[in-house]
């Protein structure tokens, strides 16, 4: 297939990414070059200092809330998707809103709170709809570690599953970029194998 | 009774099991994860109530910080 054929066939879809830090910003970046359509973005915090080392901003929008700031990144880099920006913080109320109607859902918080919440609220208030979450990131090397696991037709998982991020764990760049990109890979296939909604909106 | 645990067959003793049960003798210990039972999601305040079953497929899946 060419990619002509494909980035047409993954317009027709739009995808929601519960936070834009290092996972969020990166994985909307891949999607939004793999031209995915409508990009649905949440996220209640700013641009802080220490977020350069693996999230997708520059230093100049430092101080900046990430929603606005990855939506005018992506429109750098590929002016036809649309991304919808949510500033709010996410909960078990409003994630079934903000998110209804999204073809696939990408789990990229930072706090494994929020990943247990998301994941719960998803999985028993909107049924069917896949989630991409990531789980296991932080530090460096250990390549073998990080793996992708489909548990069913609703729940995939990319990540090593087993480190924490903290003071002398930290998330950087290189582990956290894989991790993101394997989650918009998971998107991407799962997104190929479906069948266009040409009726929507 | 035998359970599917993370696709690996597993033996426990007796012939139902609670989830906090399970977590307790599979020393699951990290606090964050996501437990499901034939496909559904079971939340946390329901693990003291959800008994599993013979023959029943359960997930356990960590969620460690970071992203």
């Amino acid at each position: 297939m060419r990619f002509s054929e494909i980035k047409d066939h993954l317009a027709g879809f739009r995808v929601g990414i519960a936070g834009a830090g290092g996972l969020g910003s990166n994985c909307a970046v891949a999607l939004a070059r793999s031209g995915v359509g409508t990009l649905v973005i949440s996220d209640f915090d700013v641009i802080e200092p220490a977020n350069l080392n693996r999230q997708c901003y520059f230093a100049s929008q430092v101080g900046t809330f990430k929603t606005v700031a990855l939506k005018e990144n992506i429109a750098r880099i590929n002016p036809d998707i649309i991304v919808i920006a949510h500033t709010e913080k996410l909960d078990k109320l409003n994630i079934p809103e903000i998110f209804a109607s999204c073809d696939v859902i990408v789990e990229a918080f930072d706090s494994d709170k929020m990943k247990e919440m998301l994941a719960e609220t998803v999985q028993t208030r909107m049924p069917g709809t896949p989630l991409v979450m990531g789980s296991g990131l932080a530090g460096w090397g250990k390549n073998e570690a990080i793996k992708f696991r489909k548990i069913d037709e609703t729940l995939y998982i990319c990540g090593d599953e087993s480190t924490t991020a903290g003071e002398e764990m930290p998330p950087m760049a290189p582990r956290v970029g894989i991790v993101a990109n394997m989650q918009a890979n998971t998107v991407v296939e799962i997104l190929m194998k479906r069948t266009r909604d040409y009726f929507r909106q | 009774m035998k359970i599917f645990l993370n696709n690996r067959a597993e033996e426990f003793p007796g012939e139902t099991l609670l989830i906090s049960e399970m977590l307790v003798l599979k020393k699951f210990s990290y606090k964050m994860r996501i437990v499901k039972i034939n496909g559904l999601l079971i939340p946390r305040e329901r693990y003291e109530s959800t008994i599993i079953h013979d023959g029943d497929n359960v997930q356990m899946i960590y969620l460690m910080s970071g992203g």
